[in-house]
């Protein structure tokens, strides 16, 4: 469904040149929960970006649906931009429009009717549980509420992928968990397809079926999450899931007891 | 010293009148001028969302050249453009040509680093939902900045009043140019300082009001 291939992106720097991204190639399946993990500077973002074309890549084609992004005029990728919803790390919600005028804006973009707008916005409010909060400005909430306005913003224009750029980096564990069990939701009811961005072993572990480890701007490693023999290869990789093994080992000892 | 007040209030109320006429016009033309140039300057930066460095600088300079002319002098150096333009070189109408002249960059700037405030997160939100560049004008930009757009046009009300007390140079009348003739002239220093009270009381509703609609207009807090 989506097919990434040899996308690389240099930034010109002050210090020269920086590649960011260098000849990736991904393949993501639909229905895939897919994880990109890696440390911070890894290029995870960059990549993430260039799926949408936020960002352009300078080589490689970006493939959705079977239509080459790349290839299409600036309307036609803003129009094809509708069904790929984006959520943050910090949000970015609108912060001079209350809840529901949030929600509503992907379909004032997309040029939605008024009346039609207000039932999509009310059924997504609906879906995140936030319906009571409809006329709140973002100020006044908290952290994972903010999220799920974003999530329900992602929501309105019907994607049936969601890139996430760390979506729960900015939020406790016990929101985070409340957050990816939500995604996971929309993954199993609605279909979407989800790309996950992180630097958090967590959130690879609760919801992903696949991961790309992401190095240096290149992906060093790739797990398939239902393989429960695989052996991590790349030092990262090892480092990654090291800690989360220790820390099982430490729960079975305690559940031992 | 109220006797005197009295005697010279009809002429203080044709200078507020006068004062008030330059205000209006100058914010006005700054407002409608000044904003899309703040914009475009915001816009045409280097990495932002349309990106000519080029264009850019070029409009940089220009603003800055304008911003820097002392307001005395550009007063006298566009004398020509002035009489080309309302047809004449004194009065209080000339007087608003150099006026809105020195107003529009100065607001372009203030609009301009107003937006730069944008978190450009949220931009980068509008742009993944695919807006096009007028609805992130439009529906983001203006949007999220809209107080400090109040603030931008409290600031500039505030001392263009204070530029146009030099109006009186060429016979454009005004307040500041009633304190000026009066205090400085005639050594009617009573009168002086009242109109000076006047001024401060102008001021400060200006401002208050400036405040108060910043306050109402801003959701972030
Ligand atoms: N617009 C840009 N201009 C210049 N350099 C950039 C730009 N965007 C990213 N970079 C650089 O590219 C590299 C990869 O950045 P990227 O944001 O993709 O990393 P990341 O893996 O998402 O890291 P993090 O976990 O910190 O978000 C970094 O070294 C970063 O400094
Ligand atoms: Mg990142």
């Amino acid at each position: 469904m989506i097919s990434l291939k040899n996308l690389s992106k240099t930034y010109a720097t002050k210090d020269g040149e920086l590649q960011a991204v260098k000849s990736v190639s991904l393949e993501v399946a639909k229905g895939d929960i897919y994880g990109i993990i890696g440390f911070s500077g890894a290029g995870k973002s960059t990549l993430l970006r260039m799926i949408n074309l936020l960002e352009r890549p300078d080589t490689g084609s970006v493939h959705v649906d079977g239509v080459d992004l790349t290839s299409l005029s600036k309307k036609e990728l803003l129009k094809r931009r509708l069904s790929l919803g984006m959520i943050f790390q910090h949000f970015n919600l609108l912060s001079n429009r209350t809840v529901s005028q949030n929600v509503s804006f992907p379909l004032e973009i997309a040029g939605v009717p008024k009346a039609k707008r207000k039932k999509r916005v009310a059924e997504c409010l609906e879906i995140v549980g936030l319906s009571d909060k409809a006329n709140a400005y973002p100020v006044k909430l908290s952290g994972g509420q903010k999220q799920r306005v974003g999530i329900a913003r992602a929501l309105a224009t019907q994607p049936n992928v969601l890139l996430c750029d760390e979506p729960t980096s900015a939020l406790d564990p016990q929101t985070t968990e409340s957050i990816l069990a939500f995604l996971k939701e929309l993954n199993e009811k609605f279909g979407i397809t989800i790309i996950i961005v992180t630097h958090e072993m967590e959130v690879i572990k609760t919801i992903c079926n696949k991961v790309s480890v992401m190095e240096n701007g290149h992906i060093v490693e790739r797990i398939n999450m239902r393989d429960s023999t695989f052996v991590p290869q790349s030092k990262i990789a090892q480092f990654l899931f090291r800690n989360e093994i220790e820390f099982q080992g430490k729960e079975e000892i305690a559940n031992a007891r | 010293m109220l006797d005197n007040i009295i005697a010279v209030w009809p002429e203080i109320v044709t200078s507020l009148g006068q004062t008030f006429y330059m205000m209006v016009i100058t914010l006005a033309v700054a407002v409608l001028v000044g904003t899309p140039l703040g914009t475009l300057l915001y816009l045409i930066r280097p990495g932002s969302i349309i990106s000519a460095p080029r264009l850019y600088v070029a409009i940089d300079g220009i603003v800055n050249v304008i911003r820097s002319f002392p307001f005395l002098i550009l007063l006298i150096a566009i004398i020509p453009f002035t009489r080309l333009i309302v047809g004449t070189a004194i009065g209080t109408t000339a007087v608003v040509v150099p006026l809105a002249i020195s107003a529009i960059p100065e607001f372009a700037r203030l609009i301009e680093q107003t937006l730069l405030d944008v978190n450009r997160g949220i931009v980068e939100a509008a742009e993944s939902m695919g807006a096009n560049t007028r609805q992130i004008i439009w529906k983001v930009l203006f949007s999220e900045s809209r107080a400090g757009i109040a603030n931008a046009i409290t600031i500039i009300s505030v001392s263009f009043l204070s530029f146009s007390t030099v109006a009186g140079l060429v016979g454009g009348g005004g307040i500041g140019d009633f304190a000026i003739r009066y205090g400085y002239y005639r050594y009617q220093t009573d009168i002086m300082i009242a109109t000076v009270i006047l001024i401060v009381i102008i001021v400060q509703i200006l401002q208050t009001t400036g405040n108060f609609t910043v306050r109402r207009l801003n959701k972030k807090n």
